[in-house]
């Protein structure tokens, strides 16, 4: 049945939009940073290179990777609704969600299933992304120590203490994304039209990323709670030392809203009359 | 013994709101018939169906499969049925074959290609089974829609209004494949349809109903051929006809008139004698016609219910 699902996922051309969209990107990234990077560098450097001496390919592909990932923030999880957004309300809309439930199968397994090939194509877009961002940036810009600049500080991780942080924080943004598609997938099981789950999906995580971003005391309780806040946790693999502690909680928090979205989407949809 | 349904509705009934769509009703569907669900639109007809398939949960009543129990918790027994609800929607970017392949593999069992082929033989699709279907017609979607209904040779077949949306050539084929699949194939059919003839032409037992009610279930034939039918005499125009009706025995019969045509309700087998008393009163004989059909007893079935419900 997951087979199935994920045939019907990849025969469909706008599946491949996603993955167009990350490539255009990680490529006008890396262009500028060929044309422009020199520049760009020693401007944001301005400020350690007053105190210290900076040499080495600073310019490297590991460093224009973590751009092109800081940039794909928000754009990753909206190219995750496009597809987890459909699979119960597109099927509603085109009327085959009537005639799969006509078959033998439980909701629940067609749910699960459903799920599970979300997750696939998010777990294969974000491969895809680490073979552009990562694999085509070190192909056009070599390897090199990759300097870290946060608000107050900035760290320098050498070359070779680097490809595992970038295994694991993909494998966070994996389970960050899952949490995306089980989102995705509970407004999906509301809804019997595609537009709908999409754009839903696409401003709650929108508004929830704002609320986690903002410095307000207001939002400073609520944040801690908001799933958006710990999608970030993949940056922690690239401090030095690594806060595990924090991944590890950040992680558990994801865990806990796919589990509680995906629960509710089972019991909603074991409970929804099919009426399209 | 007692001959086991294949599917049983019991006292089934379904509100969305205010809006009582299907109330109790109950029937029960056996091996080898053809079984018209009739009613006007909004009827209730589809509601009842998605019930039946576990689409549309009951508010009260239960469904029963092959004697078992039907609920969310038992849908294994949907192998038992092969269903087109409504308009055949299928995955329009993918092929026919595609289609029919994938929903065999969710009807379970081990379906080969060989009972793929046969089933595009049967419906008459064998040879466009490779194009997409966005490029099929509707009445290629309705055969594609029965060739996956019936591709895990379902003991049931329900088709809620096959013919919607065809043109009178793909009516006449629906109806003649729908035919085929019962005295050919021996498929039991639940077969919906508002257009009465439809249902008179095909199916052998039936249940009408109305406003979510059942208004009668019964064999075809028994229904069509009640005590009495309502005939239609046109006579030549003659300004006696009246007076000389109105003084016979006939007068008690006679229902209503309008010009030159006289409606009588009396039983069929009386009719000669009424044609022999016209010539003989000297009033020529245009035509005879019995206006009994399953639409003019479903129109009065229904508006009797109108009638009722007025009246309280």
């Amino acid at each position: 049945m997951l087979r199935l699902e994920l045939y019907k996922i990849f025969k469909r051309p706008r599946t491949y939009i996603s993955f167009a969209i990350v490539t255009a990107i990680a490529l006008v990234i890396q262009l500028a940073m060929v044309a422009d990077g020199k520049n760009f560098i020693s401007f944001a450097l301005q400020a350690v290179t007053e105190q210290f001496d900076i040499q080495g390919n600073i310019l490297n592909g590991y460093l224009v990777a973590y751009i092109i990932l800081q940039s794909l923030l928000v754009q990753i999880p909206l190219l995750i609704a496009l597809v987890a957004g459909d699979v119960l309300a597109g099927e509603a809309g085109m009327g085959t969600l009537r005639l799969l439930l006509t078959k033998p199968q439980s909701r629940t397994r067609i749910v699960l299933v459903k799920f599970v090939a979300s997750l696939c194509y998010a777990l294969m877009l974000i491969t895809w992304l680490a073979v552009v961002a990562l694999g085509l940036s070190v192909l056009i810009f070599g390897e090199g120590d990759l300097i870290n600049l946060k608000s107050d500080s900035f760290v320098v991780l050498l070359k070779h203490d680097i490809p595992w942080r970038y295994v694991a924080a993909f494998g966070f943004a994996a389970l960050a994304m899952a949490t995306v598609a089980s989102l995705a997938l509970l407004l999906s099981s509301l809804a019997d039209n595609a537009i709908g789950p999409i754009m839903g999906t696409m401003g709650v995580i929108v508004v929830l990323m704002i609320f986690s971003t903002l410095e307000l005391p207001i939002f400073a309780t609520i944040k801690q709670y908001l799933f958006t806040t710990h999608m970030i946790g993949w940056k922690g693999f690239f401090d030095d030392p690594v806060p595990y502690t924090a991944i590890a909680r950040s992680a558990t928090v994801l865990v806990v809203y796919t589990i509680l979205f995906v629960g509710t989407t089972i019991f909603w949809f074991n409970r929804k009359d099919i009426k399209s | 013994m007692e001959q086991q349904p294949i599917i049983e509705a019991r006292n089934l009934s379904k509100s969305f709101g205010n809006f009582k769509a299907v109330q109790d009703v109950s029937f029960s569907i056996f091996e080898g018939d053809v079984y018209g669900f009739l009613g006007q639109n909004g009827a209730g007809k589809s509601t009842t169906m998605r019930m039946l398939l576990g689409l549309i949960f009951p508010d009260n009543g239960t469904v029963y499969i092959k004697g078992k129990l039907f609920n969310n918790s038992s849908r294994h027994l949907l192998k038992h049925v092969g269903a087109v609800i409504e308009r055949p929607d299928l995955y329009k970017y993918l092929s026919g074959w595609d289609n029919l392949k994938m929903f065999a593999k969710l009807s379970g069992g081990n379906i080969k290609d060989e009972r793929l082929h046969d089933v595009l033989d049967v419906v008459g699709l064998k040879g466009r089974e490779q194009d997409k279907v966005k490029g099929y017609s509707q009445g290629m979607k309705q055969r594609l829609g029965i060739a996956i209904a019936m591709v895990h040779n379902p003991d049931l077949l329900i088709l809620d209004e096959p013919t919607n949306g065809l043109d009178p050539q793909g009516i006449y084929e629906m109806r003649m494949l729908i035919k085929k699949l019962s005295s050919e194939y021996g498929k039991t059919i639940l077969i919906s349809s508002h257009l009465l003839h439809e249902i008179e032409q095909m199916a052998t037992r039936m249940i009408i109903i109305h406003k979510g009610r059942k208004v009668v279930e019964g064999d075809v034939k028994t229904l069509m051929a009640p005590a009495e039918n309502l005939m239609q005499v046109r006579l030549q125009s003659n300004d006696k006809s009246l007076y000389l009706i109105q003084n016979s025995v006939w007068s008690s019969l006679l229902k209503s008139h309008d010009a030159d045509t006289y409606t009588f309700k009396m039983p069929l087998a009386d009719m000669p004698l009424l044609n022999e008393w016209l010539v003989a009163a000297g009033l020529g004989v245009l035509e005879i016609k019995s206006t009994h059909s399953l639409e003019s007893y479903f129109l009065s079935l229904t508006n009797n219910e109108h009638a009722k419900a007025g009246a309280v």
